[in-house]
């Protein structure tokens, strides 16, 4: 366990793992209400703010966080308001947010373009004591929304107009969602990076609810999927010189590949077990009537 | 649960002189409806007719353009007791994009009778009551992905009853449903008259559910042209599938129109 000595290997560690928690904990409900790709446009819009943290010579993590929260609220404002274009409108939100960022590196004076290739597809190792603090204070702001509020937050993404009318505040949640997700994907940048945040919010969910039947068994078991890539990717790369963002990515599309081809055998034998007690109804029947070889000749 | 003792007079759904667009369209030409406790009202008509819009700005889904809302003698703005009532809207399915088992599901129709989202043990009781109802109690750990069309709908009405409400809203819960979960809706809907429960649906053609339906407002390009005894199918027109296409005159369109 050398690896575990070094201590900007243990901040690297904390972070990844704390990442892969989060990351598909806000990702199931994404998924859930068929936004996958929700967290890639956030994402878009956080480079903006990363831009501006530069310009303006503050922290680019809080500035990211703030920038992205804000995109996230009006990407929101969208879906209520602008139903018949809105996807031209998230559209220029994401490219609108991925060029002010580029554009605002570039003017200011201490970023570069290695700033933003860290920023883009991440740097685990250039974590610092600061940065763990506000890493774990947004995670655990993550973890109590998700948690906390998961039965809402089911109905809400469930069928939203069918939890309207349960009488719960639809909109808030969805705000809630939204600005989670955004808190996610700035934990999640120094990690793997804005450009690959949004597949560790969503592959290991896809993955998980290859093998699973319920919400909350997808919910632990893409939780455990997101951990354990986001370590091992952590863990390769300090062995092995690779990037760790691609590496974790990596790392959650083989097991999605590993669990899909895993799933197919046993969804066939869940079929034929299915059959098989159907088979045991009908049965049932013709034994009121005579027995079939009383008929034969 | 049901009040018992109080007078059939309530009017539990109240839509005065509403009026609705979708885009420019007028969809609510000036309805009035009035549902009283206890009733089983169907609402019919044809596709387009502003049935299932009428429903839904019934219970704050469509904004009107006009006219007013009153759920249990409250104005809709102030209505806050979503517990008493129990919403089965349009679907063809009850899953979403994640994996969820049938317990799942309709345990989020209990949520507005619980506090913070917390489910105690009679909630949970309810939760299961509700999918005994619907005749799923063998397959409540399933996940719904696995269900036939019919079964959606059966999930959909559990979660509606799961909240033990007093009035029950279903917009087109008898379409694309297979005849044995039919019969299981209306047994299911039966019990819940009996003990009570006042019923608004949105139907197609009353099919199975005919004989529970005290009221039929049936209405034609956003007006209601009849609203009174449910008009009785006769002859060919009571045959399952029946297509009524052959033209009426306009003085008799109360047992017309409803299955087309």
């Amino acid at each position: 366990m050398e690896f575990l000595d070094p201590p900007f290997m243990q901040r690297a560690l904390l972070a990844a793992v704390l990442v892969g928690v989060i990351a598909p904990a806000v990702g199931i409900y994404l998924v859930q209400r068929r936004q996958a790709l929700m967290g890639d446009g956030i994402g878009h819009i956080a480079m903006t703010g990363v831009g501006l943290g530069f310009l303006l010579s503050t922290s680019p993590v809080w500035m990211a966080t703030a920038v992205a929260v804000a995109g996230a609220v009006v990407m929101e404002l969208i879906r209520w308001y602008g139903r018949t274009r809105g996807d031209i409108a998230l559209a220029m939100l994401f490219y609108g947010g991925m060029a002010g960022g580029v554009m605002l590196i570039h003017l200011s004076d201490t970023g570069s373009n290695a700033n933003l290739t860290s920023y883009l597809f991440g740097s685990l190792s250039t974590v610092s004591s600061e940065d763990i603090t506000s890493i774990c204070v947004l995670a655990a702001f993550v973890l109590l929304v998700t948690l906390g509020l998961r039965r809402q937050l089911f109905a809400v993404s469930q069928d939203e107009e069918f939890a309207r009318v349960t009488g719960l505040p639809v909109r808030a949640l969805n705000l809630l969602v939204a600005v989670t997700a955004a808190v996610t994907v700035t934990v999640a940048m120094r990690v793997v990076g804005l450009l690959l945040v949004s597949a560790l919010m969503v592959v290991p969910v896809a993955a998980a609810q290859q093998i699973t039947r319920s919400f909350k068994v997808t919910f632990v078991l893409s939780v455990v999927i997101g951990t354990a890539v986001t370590l091992a990717g952590t863990v390769t790369s300090y062995y092995q010189d690779v990037p760790p963002g691609a590496t974790i990515v990596l790392l959650a599309i083989a097991v999605f590949v590993a669990l899909t081809l895993l799933a197919t055998p046993l969804a066939r034998s869940r079929a034929r077990r299915s059959e098989a007690a159907s088979e045991e109804c009908t049965l049932e029947v013709p034994a009121s009537r005579p027995a079939p070889d009383s008929l034969r000749v | 649960m049901p009040e018992t003792g109080s007078t059939t007079t309530d009017p539990v759904i109240a839509l005065r002189g509403a009026t609705a667009t979708l885009g420019a369209r007028p969809v609510l030409r000036g309805i009035d409806l009035t549902v009283h406790r206890g009733e089983v009202a169907a609402l019919l008509g044809a596709n387009g007719s502003g049935k299932s819009t009428a429903v839904r700005s019934a219970i704050g889904q469509v904004p009107l353009t006009g006219g007013s809302v009153e759920l249990f003698g409250t104005p809709l703005r102030r209505f806050r007791d979503w517990a008493r009532i129990g919403y089965v809207p349009q679907r063809t399915t009850a899953a979403g994009g994640v994996p969820a088992t049938i317990r799942e599901v309709v345990a989020s129709g209990r949520l507005s009778r619980t506090k913070l989202g917390l489910l105690r043990r009679a909630d949970r009781a309810a939760v299961d009551r509700a999918i005994g109802l619907v005749g799923l109690a063998d397959r409540a750990g399933d996940s719904v992905d696995a269900l036939s069309g019919g079964q959606h709908q059966r999930v959909l009405i559990a979660r509606a009853l799961a909240a033990e409400p007093e009035l029950l809203i279903m917009d087109e819960p008898m379409a694309g449903v297979d005849l044995a979960s039919q019969e299981i809706l209306a047994a299911t809907l039966r019990d819940q008259v009996e003990a009570g429960t006042t019923v608004l649906l949105v139907l197609h053609e009353l099919g199975p559910l005919e004989p529970l339906i005290d009221r039929a407002i049936v209405l034609r390009d956003g007006c209601v042209m009849h609203d009174g005894p449910p008009p009785k199918a006769l002859g060919q027109h009571a045959l399952p599938g029946h297509d009524h296409v052959h033209p009426h005159a306009a003085s008799e369109p109360v047992r017309t129109g409803l299955l087309s």
